[in-house]
């Protein structure tokens, strides 16, 4: 039977033909395999540009901030932190802003309207800083006037507490937190932080629902601490620029180290800066001039010509020296002596600083023991506290000595060295012949030290010097009250254009308490211009204070009776180099 | 077979409806720690300030200002400074 030819009267339907169903099941069929191949087409083989779309209205990349690291001192006390501040930029093709507006976002920003509507007139730029480094008060003040187009970027800033005391020394950060001088720079590796990005999605709101990918992991800077003591710092810094300023000298600068651990306890110039004040001094005063600038030691010289003598068994501490009156000619030049004597002992050449008497024991030596004793003790060479912009000083080689420059350079003439090498070549003196490494940061465990001279020789010397701050020296005024003092007075005439002129460095090194050296502070004043000169008037009281201050600091004993400080009634004895 | 096959349609809407609330708890959760991680940034960024703050006014020689100043006091003399040596004997008392 056909039903589909034969209409079937009974039920009262008209039979459609068999064609129509079969054409709409083909088409049917046909619709959904052409979505079909649609769906495989857009999900399997061309999905990126489904994904792209996708993840252009929801999936972020934000960035993670990871901040610098921290500088502090040696108990924790900060000397360089960061914190966030709000940048404010704009779009200037977005931004839709009223002339009232512009006058109130300009007065928060401390701009003229002026000068924020030229910066928002190059609708071609699609990013302009309007202000960086807002505090975040004033920011918040910002974002209120709700301007289209105008936004915040989160900064951070540095912020140095301890002001223009530490500057020197811990250095400053640009605008984009990366080192520019000082620890800021030399440990700029560890401090900064690497920042990270991450792939996320984004609600409608702006709320982070899912984290996709990890795209960089942030890596937050370390922190970093140092060797320095704040109290010690702060202490050495006010001395030494009320020297500066009562002697009206050019600058000063001033060193305490740790003479067991090589570490060093304060490191201080003047003049200085605020380092938090980004309007940016000259150049002159940014200088780290303990570090970076070099002098002619004078006659904190003569104790390393003396130890060399010793050690190579030329002289002892009791052989008399002939200082012919305070006259000696060596290749036509004549060296002088402020205080004329005919003969000296090894001792008192160092106790009154005979030129004659040093050049004479230095003439006694081979240029190349001489040399290598030198060099042993650090001149010359870089101290290893890794401070950028370190000059290294000068120690010629011996091969090129006339003897006239053996002669000089036993009193420091014709040698030149930075603050922090000289006081760090007085470790030797400090540690029975040892030199220490110097450094900045804080150590567990002493620095290794190398033996240059025995512990004979060091002793030695170190009992010469101890003459120094008694009355028939140099320097009185060295003297601290309960502890015995070592050291070493300076007078150098200043070299300008090959010519030694008359205009001086003043300096003094010494350590206490001398039966057992804890600290060694070294002091220099550049071109004093007061009366007085002499490194045992000018430099001497400032060692004193920040040696006594610094030894009550850290609780170091006693060794000597409260009533060792002898003054001379006569005037301190002089000295030039 | 027509039964597994409700019962198998049934299983799979209440797997979609699953997967959809727990993405939604998840999606919720996740905005409550990333707050809570922007809470812990808002502190850590307050501890450096508050850090710095203190540093500031700790500054030795503000500290110092203050003490000669305000409270009258003045740093001792070496002559007014006793020290107290702890020898062995002592130590081994307490």
């Amino acid at each position: 039977m056909n039903y589909a030819t034969t209409p079937i009267q009974t039920t009262g339907q008209i039979a459609l033909p068999a064609w129509r169903s079969r054409l709409l099941f083909v088409l049917l069929l046909a619709g959904l395999a052409t979505l079909l191949v649609r769906a495989v087409y857009l999900q399997g083989i061309n999905n990126d540009f489904l994904q792209q779309k996708g993840d252009a209205r929801y999936g972020r990349i934000v960035d993670i901030h990871a901040h610098r690291g921290k500088i502090t001192d040696r108990n924790g006390e900060p000397l360089a932190v960061s914190t966030p501040v709000e940048s404010v930029w704009a779009s200037p093709a977005d931004v839709e802003v009223t002339t009232k507006q512009i006058i109130q976002l300009a007065s928060i920003v401390g701009l003229t309207p002026e000068e924020v509507k030229s910066r928002l007139r190059d609708t071609s730029r699609e990013f302009v800083y309007l202000k960086r480094q807002l505090p975040p008060e004033q920011a918040a003040r910002v974002v209120k006037l709700g301007i289209p187009g105008v936004s915040l970027q989160r900064e951070y800033r540095r912020y140095y507490p301890g002001g223009d005391v530490t500057s020197h020394l811990i250095g400053f950060t640009d605008v984009d937190d990366n080192g520019q001088e000082g620890i800021e720079l030399a440990l700029q590796a560890q401090l900064g932080g690497k920042a990270g990005s991450q792939q996320v999605i984004k609600d409608r709101r702006g709320y982070i629902v899912e984290d996709v990918a990890s795209l960089r992991a942030p890596k937050a800077g370390g922190d970093v601490v140092l060797s320095i003591d704040s109290k010690i710092q702060s202490l050495a810094y006010r001395e030494i620029k009320q020297a500066v300023e009562r002697n009206r000298a050019k600058a000063g600068s001033i060193v305490v180290l740790d003479a067991k651990t090589g570490e060093v306890l304060a490191l201080a110039n003047w003049p200085s800066f605020n380092p938090n004040n980004r309007a940016k001094p000259s150049v002159g005063v940014l200088r780290n001039r303990s570090v970076t600038d070099l002098f002619e030691p004078g006659s904190t010289m003569k104790p390393f010509t003396v130890a060399a003598a010793l050690e190579a068994g030329k002289v002892k501490p009791g052989t008399v020296i002939n200082t012919a009156g305070g006259e000696f000619t060596v290749n036509g030049r004549t060296i002088h002596d402020t205080h004329p004597e005919r003969s000296l002992t090894v001792g008192q050449v160092i106790q009154r600083s005979s030129n004659v008497g040093t050049a004479r024991i230095a003439l006694g030596l081979s240029p190349e023991v001489f040399w290598r004793s030198l060099n042993e003790s650090g001149f010359g060479l870089a101290t290893g506290c890794e401070f950028p912009g370190e000059a290294t000083g000068k120690l010629r080689d011996y091969k090129t000595w006339r003897p006239i420059e053996q002669a000089t350079m036993s009193y420091g003439n014709g040698i030149s060295v930075n603050l922090l090498q000289l006081a760090r070549a007085y470790t030797v003196f400090a540690n029975s012949g040892e030199l220490k490494t110097i450094t900045l940061l804080k150590q567990e465990t002493p620095t290794v030290g190398v033996k240059v001279f025995s512990d004979v020789t060091a002793q030695a010397v170190r009992d010469m010097m101890e003459t120094v701050v008694r009355p028939g020296g140099t320097a009185p005024l060295a003297q601290i009250t309960g502890y015995r003092v070592a050291g070493k007075t300076g007078t150098a005439h200043k070299l300008e254009n090959g010519k030694y002129v008359d205009r001086y460095v003043a300096s003094f090194v010494g350590m206490a308490p001398a039966s057992d050296p804890r600290l060694i502070v070294a002091v220099m004043v550049n071109e004093p211009g007061g009366r007085d000169y002499y490194g045992g008037l000018v430099a001497a009281p400032v060692f004193s204070s920040v040696m006594g201050s610094s030894l009550r600091i850290l609780n170091v004993p006693n060794d000597a009776p409260l009533d060792n400080v002898i003054m001379a009634p006569g005037e301190v004895i002089g000295e030039e180099v | 077979m027509a039964r597994l096959n409700v019962l198998l349609l049934i299983l799979g809407i209440a797997c979609a409806l699953g997967v959809v609330t727990s993405q939604h708890k998840a999606r919720k959760l996740y905005v409550e720690l990333q707050k809570e991680k922007d809470r812990a940034q808002q502190m850590d960024v307050e501890w450096g300030q508050l850090q710095l703050e203190q540093g500031t006014l700790a500054m030795p020689a503000r500290v110092e200002k203050l003490a000669a100043a305000q409270l009258q006091m003045q740093t001792p003399q070496p002559r007014q400074i006793r020290y107290i040596r702890l020898d062995s004997g002592m130590v081994t008392q307490q």
